[in-house]
């Protein structure tokens, strides 16, 4: 039995907030953060809404330097990584630089850097791509970027399975704690708005053309129409529970659990999708019974079939309207590689407040999503265990069990700490 | 065409490579090596990209790994354009 892998740090960038806190708290108000594209002019696009991380500013809060060589994906993974490592009382300079990790997942990469040196190369030549384009624009720059900062030269990689890629990492933070890591750096930020950026999304099909920002991102709902892209995400800081305890890492989040990864057979193959499969496997690798589960973030995809499909899966192993679902990103769009990582630090936040933030804008859940879907309020109630899920397009499927740190005290504090409330 | 001034070098060393909170580009650098104001290779290489297209005078990778100060790099350049 392998020891446990525990969060112990959260940093946030997101259209919900900068830092953990103030996402929570949007959250929970329910104030969405989708709004009119302002990166770029998307006036004559068929999609206009994204959910922007609009206080984010890099001068002041990336190191210079860093500025010019490296894209706004990049810069927002810098920012949530400092604040992840502070959150967690870690300095880099007091641990062995081999037993620190940075896995981190990215979808977009550096795109709108990208653009800038391709438009350069079109319109002027090749000698005018700036020579960062080398290190800005490919998907491990970030991973790079973070473990050159602060020292880390342990194991590092990149995960690339477009919205599943978050929780990948986790899953690879795991992997690499198991084999004498001691910490790792996770999650994921994304950062997609730029024309090349948002035309390659468009061309999935899948996205809300729709101009109310209230209507345009419904999961489950039989108004469902299509996904809001978003940007931004969140890094989590991963240790090994004895390590963490040998440093005295003040809070413990959760417990990254269990987790499995599959994927869809071809369309028009005949085979079913594999979703269902995804969640059994995560819930066996956790030891966790589907009774057990308190909430489930949903992927959410906001396309009617894929939903239904989705809330099949979530039927299939818990029953029909057997566990509470939430989708919280309904506020923010979906944030691509940064998507599930904001979900888990919105879950560990649920859990340490026992409280499940609504799926915002949805009355209830389409004919056919045989789920409980909480929307409306926050919902009291104990959060020992979550189930965060996350499709890529492409076929991707992930499902990743968080657990509460053994050992929490009760939350006499809580009045709400009754599971029977549910 | 009027002189390459380390003023110059200067503003193509901010756009180029950013601005180290450490390192003060507005003191005595002419002879202070790159490497010790944190300018590694690569920076040095897009120092040399944004000279050409600002300056339209060609430092090959090869030249510009050569010259290691701001001094040099006034020097070669200055040279250049003469020729």
């Amino acid at each position: 039995m392998s020891a446990a892998a525990v969060v112990t740090g959260i940093g946030v960038v997101a259209p919900t907030g900068m830092g953990a806190e103030e996402h929570w708290a949007a959250t929970l108000r329910g104030d969405g953060a989708i709004g009119e594209i302002s990166r770029f002019d998307a006036s004559s696009y068929p999609v206009r809404l994204a959910g922007e991380v609009r206080d984010f500013v890099a001068a002041g809060n990336v190191p210079g330097r860093l500025i010019p060589q490296t894209d706004h994906w990049t810069h927002m993974a810098l920012v949530a990584a400092d604040m992840a490592l502070a959150d967690a009382g870690v300095v880099p300079a007091d641990l062995p630089e081999y037993e620190m990790g940075v896995i981190t997942a990215s979808s977009s990469g550096g795109v709108e850097f990208g653009q800038r040196e391709i438009q350069e190369l079109w319109s002027k030549g090749p000698r005018h791509v700036g020579a960062y384009q080398s290190i800005a624009w490919f998907y491990a720059a970030t991973t790079g970027q973070i473990s050159i900062r602060y020292g880390m030269r342990g194991p590092c990689g990149v995960v690339v399975a477009e919205q599943a890629g978050a929780l990948e990492s986790l899953a690879q933070a795991r992997r690499v704690l198991d084999d004498g890591a001691r910490l790792v750096v996770s999650g994921g930020t994304d950062a997609p708005f730029s024309p090349y950026g948002l035309t390659c999304q468009m061309a999935n099909g899948l996205l809300s053309t729709r101009r109310d920002p209230r209507r345009a991102y419904l999961p489950f709902d039989a108004d469902a129409n299509g996904y809001v892209p978003g940007e931004g995400g969140a890094i989590l800081i991963v240790e090994d529970a004895d390590s963490a305890r040998e440093r005295g890492a003040g809070t413990w989040y959760g417990v990254v659990a269990g987790h499995a990864a599959t994927f869809d057979p071809p369309p028009g193959s005949g085979r079913p999708r594999t979703l269902d499969r995804a969640i059994r496997g995560a819930l066996a690798d956790a030891g966790v019974e589907p009774g057990e589960v308190d909430v489930v973030f949903a992927d959410a995809a906001g396309v009617p079939e894929a939903d239904r499909a989705e809330a099949e899966a979530i039927a299939a192993v818990f029953g029909d309207h057997g566990v509470p679902v939430t989708a919280p990103k309904t506020l923010t769009g979906r944030l691509y590689a940064g998507g599930p990582a904001l979900d888990i630090a919105t879950a560990l936040l649920a859990m340490r407040d026992s409280v499940i933030p609504p799926t915002a804008g949805v009355a209830a859940p389409a004919p056919g999503c045989r789920i409980d879907l909480v929307t409306g309020e926050p919902r009291a109630g104990r959060v020992r265990t979550a189930l965060v899920l996350a499709r890529g397009h492409g076929g991707f499927n992930a499902a990743l069990v968080l657990k509460e740190p053994p050992g929490r005290p009760g939350r006499a504090d809580h009045p709400t700490d009754d599971r029977s409330d549910r | 065409m009027k002189d390459f001034t380390l003023d110059d070098l200067r503003g193509l060393m901010r756009a180029s490579a950013g601005v180290d909170e450490a390192v003060d580009l507005d003191g005595d650098i002419a002879d202070v090596p790159f490497t010790e104001m944190n300018y590694d290779s690569l920076a040095v290489l897009e120092l040399a990209g944004r000279i050409e297209r600002d300056w339209e005078i060609v430092v090959p990778d090869d030249v510009i790994m050569e010259l290691k100060t701001p001094a040099e790099v006034l020097g070669y350049v200055n040279r250049q354009k003469v020729a």
